[in-house]
């Protein structure tokens, strides 16, 4: 290998250089393991796992959550800075470890839910205060005045009566031999006094990435590494039964190659052939001499085109029935109009840009893993289970990952090097194709609705019946299969029923942004639309009716608050310009979802020419995400990727199922929404409301498409009830 | 087989299969890792890198056919980050997981280096090949019109 000596210095030795020492700090729990991990680095002041004040000032803040583009390394320290009132550019970020340290406060190092926020903001503040009120406490007594005739602002304490100051790497020595207070019972600034929460930051990475620093999982080189990709049974369920891997062997740069047996965990070691080599290209080189013999198991003749014709024939029978409220028969019955629809969509990928990867060292019972992970305990116990090793003895890094979108949720791709590298006795980064990617994915659960619904002859929704057919393994519905008894419009109207089926199958499937919600949006503010025009009512209208008058509807945990909603719908609204009269071919849409604790009403404007080709002009989002918004930058980003990727999945994306295994291989094939296609508007409105601010991952998604296919109808009549878009002939007729 | 590379302005080295793609040669053997691997057929410009000042895909370009070309990376791009795009993407916070954005910029400066002020579709075009999957396709044209001085700084 070719290197110069400043190439040769492996990444994390460079990541740790940039994070501002040598120091291992995520291990820091008390001074005494700090010393030991390394003697010669200045201790400082260390209140918690959080913080480290160095006693040159230098103030460092551990991010804790996984980073996936959702920008918590930035907007979770903002958090902490605000209440420990130092400048942000004077706060270096480090990246933290999975570690327990951190899990104080009921905090954890999952960031999966749009959780991020609503579990760390209140327990993240509490870490800033207790350090401002130790930083507080070690002035006043320096000066020997009370501690509440001081305040704390930029780094520095001040006692207004004396018109003394001191910085808080002054205070760093004697603050460390104060009590510790408890964190439930610290003073929190007031909202008014935040000088940080609020204001627009730019990622505490992008200096790094707009270099091209080594950043990400996919960059991890560690001594004495070898290159390794694996091969997968196309079917899925199927095992390796034999391989010429003496042939792979043999060739140029293959140090190894194996069959792993493997587990029938869908979300575990799938069983397959890892091959092992000097590079990433002398692997997949290799790999295309690779003939394996699969045992493809019994679902080897699955297709998309047979659960299609399996979905008709359950929705012709009655399936589990999760709710049923008023007499739904007896109400279509005596509607003034009825109005049938089926809807689909597929099977689709998280198409992550960065394809899935993991470094691992197994080094006896101990395993050590880089892993570009959304959920680094996941990935333990899997490793632990699947290897036999202690969860104890199995270190995560976690490195930033080239998107999530819940795809990094699930730990295969962590067992996968575990158990290539324990096999092959030598560290391994394994890396997975797009292909790979694509065809052995956690994918998002294809599904059907067979709707009825029936208007009253002035114009109310009489009844609404929902059969979902859904897909299940072992019994059990993929991620955000579910449709809960509570969605919406249960509960909002007199006769509502839902039932349920699931067609048995072998597909992997995990969370995808927004389970469930991500699909049942669309479903449902869709056929809203078709009773509104039933019924000859304003869509506008009919939603704010249906949302009634009441604020809490339901109560505990299941509650929804119908007038955040109401808020955001009249917002959205007001914004775009509702019921403006515009030329055939140019229609506007409206839709709203509450999912993730965030309300959100999304309203849009599209252009579809008389050859059907559509153009979304405009996308406007109204989000009630509580009384905060932390970092105004990051809150618009995770709004226009999520019209986006709303946008981009309805419109493009399937997969196609056929002979049991997925067809679509590559970008060519499974289209992701391109530069010029993205909205030529986006608007991100936030209506702050008197709630604890909660995260913007995954709530703005789900309505994003229904408001589109509703601008769609109202430009061409079209109703869109199969995704993705392009199955849909949307030419003027 | 042995190669010299001028990648970056310096003279490198490597011995590998002549298919090696250029992509591969610069992530494991001379480890500049800010060219990303994508997709390996040309579909998503994560890897984009420039040839001659023209942006290229380096998955698809055996390093057989690199030799007497001059090659930049995005750790090339600028000596010390400050190139107006890699300012401009840092000020208008372009990146949410920032994975495609080092291709993305490369794209953008070899627009930039031909056509300097870029109208909207002219952009549009020629970021047309660089895939987004977080959605930041609004705060690269943004970003490429602040580099372009056809947008105020967000400050």
């Amino acid at each position: 290998m070719e290197t110069t000596p400043l190439d040769r210095r492996s990444f994390l030795r460079l990541s740790g250089l940039a994070g501002g020492g040598l120091m291992l700090g995520f291990y820091l729990r008390n001074g005494a393991e700090v010393f030991a991990a390394a003697p010669n680095a200045p201790v400082g002041f260390v209140p918690n796992a959080f913080i480290r004040i160095a006693p040159d000032g230098v103030v460092s803040i551990y991010s804790h959550k996984p980073e996936v583009g959702q920008g918590v390394r930035t907007s979770l320290p903002m958090i902490v800075a605000e209440e420990l009132e130092i400048d942000w550019e004077k706060v270096t970020v480090i990246p933290g470890d999975m570690d327990t340290a951190f899990n104080v406060l009921n905090m954890n190092q999952s960031a999966g839910g749009s959780n991020s926020t609503p579990s760390s903001y209140d327990p993240l503040r509490r870490m800033g205060a207790m350090a401002r009120m130790m930083l507080i406490a070690a002035a006043a007594d320096t000066w020997s005045v009370p501690a509440s005739a001081c305040t704390a602002a930029n780094g520095t304490v001040h006692h207004r009566a004396s018109n003394r100051s001191i910085g808080y790497g002054q205070l760093v020595a004697k603050a460390a031999t104060l009590p510790v207070p408890d964190p439930s019972a610290v003073t929190l600034k007031s909202p008014a006094d935040f000088k940080l929460l609020g204001r627009r930051i730019s990622g505490v990475d992008n200096p790094k990435i707009v270099t091209g620093q080594p950043l990400y999982g996919i960059d991890i080189k560690v001594p004495g590494m070898v290159y390794a990709v694996y091969e997968r049974c196309p079917v899925f369920g199927g095992k390796a039964r034999s391989a010429n891997l003496d042939q792979i062997k043999a060739l140029p740069g293959v140090s190894d190659a194996f069959i792993l047996e493997g587990t029938s965990n869908l979300q575990g070691l799938r069983p397959g052939v890892a091959i092992l080599a000097n590079s990433t290209w002398a692997a997949i080189s290799a790999r295309r001499q690779l003939r394996v013999t699969w045992d493809e198991g019994d679902r080897a003749n699955d297709s998309w085109a047979g659960y299609t014709e399996q979905a008709r024939q359950l929705s012709t029978q009655t399936g589990n029935v999760t709710q049923d409220n008023g007499n739904v028969s007896a109400a279509l019955a005596s509607a003034a109009k009825t109005v049938e629809a089926e809807y689909s969509y597929p099977f689709i990928s998280h198409a992550t840009l960065e394809p899935q990867n993991c470094t691992a060292r197994v080094d006896g019972n101990k395993v050590e893993l880089w892993a570009p992970t959304q959920n680094p305990g996941s990935g333990v116990n899997t490793v632990s289970q699947t290897l036999g090793i202690p969860r104890e003895n199995i270190t995560v890094h976690m490195i930033r990952a080239g998107g999530g979108f819940g795809r990094r949720l699930t730990g295969d791709f962590m067992v996968e090097a575990a158990a290539i590298a324990q096999r092959g006795g030598v560290p391994v980064k394994l890396t997975w194709t797009r292909e790979d990617d694509l065809r052995h994915d956690m994918l998002r659960p294809g599904g059907f609705h067979y709707l009825k619904g029936g208007v009253t002859a002035n114009g109310r929704i009489a009844a609404w019946h929902n059969h979902i057919v859904t897909f299940s393994v072992d019994d059990r519905p993929g991620s955000g299969g579910n449709l809960s008894p509570n969605e919406f419009p249960s509960r909002f109207l007199e006769n509502y029923r839902s039932e349920q089926s699931a067609i048995p199958c072998n597909i992997p499937m995990g969370p995808w942004r927004a389970p469930g919600s991500c699909v049942f949006s669309w479903v449902i503010q869709s056929f809203i639309d078709e009773l509104a025009h039933a019924a000859g009512r304003d869509p506008y209208e009919l939603r704010m009716e249906m949302l009634g008058t009441e604020d809490l509807v339901g109560t505990g945990g299941g509650a929804y608050n119908a007038g955040r909603m109401r808020g955001v719908v009249k917002l959205a609204a007001e914004k775009l310009g509702w019921g403006k009269k515009l030329p055939r071919g140019q229609g506007q849409g409206i839709a709203f979802h509450f999912s993730h604790r965030g309300y959100i009403a999304i309203a849009s404007e599209v252009t579809v020419s008389p050859a059907g080709a559509l153009k979304v002009d405009r996308v406007v989002a109204a989000c009630d995400v509580g009384s905060q918004i932390i970092n105004p930058s990051g809150a618009e980003q995770q709004v226009e990727g999520s019209i986006v990727d709303g946008l981009s999945t309805a419109w493009l994306q399937e997969l196609d199922i056929q002979r049991g295994r997925v067809v679509e291989g590559n970008f060519d094939q499974y289209q992701l929404l391109r530069f010029p296609d993205a909205p030529q508007i986006m608007e991100s409105h936030f209506l702050l409301s008197d709630n604890p601010p909660t995260g913007l991952g995954e709530p703005v998604l789900p309505p994003v498409a229904p408001a589109v296919c509703n601008a769609i109808f109202a430009a061409t009549g079209k109703r869109i009830r199969t995704l993705p878009f392009t199955r849909n002939d949307l030419r003027w007729s | 087989m042995n190669y010299t590379l001028n990648v970056n302005g310096q003279s490198r080295a490597v011995d590998t299969a002549p298919d090696t793609p250029l992509l591969w040669v610069l992530r494991d053997h001379l480890e500049l890792v800010g060219t990303k691997f994508g997709c390996g057929v040309g579909q998503c410009g994560a890897c984009t890198v420039h040839m001659n000042g023209v942006p290229v895909r380096s998955c698809m370009l055996p390093v057989s056919t690199v030799p007497g070309m001059r090659i930049t990376t995005i750790e090339g791009l600028s000596a010390s980050g400050d190139h107006p795009l890699q300012k401009a993407w840092c000020d208008a916070d372009v990146p949410q997981c920032g994975y495609c954005q080092a291709g993305q910029i490369m794209t953008a400066a070899a627009l930039l280096a031909n056509n300097p002020k870029p109208s909207d579709s002219e952009i549009d075009g020629a970021m047309a090949g660089n895939l987004c999957r977080c959605g930041t396709y609004a705060r690269i044209r943004q970003g490429i019109k602040q580099a372009a001085g056809l947008a105020p700084a967000n400050t």
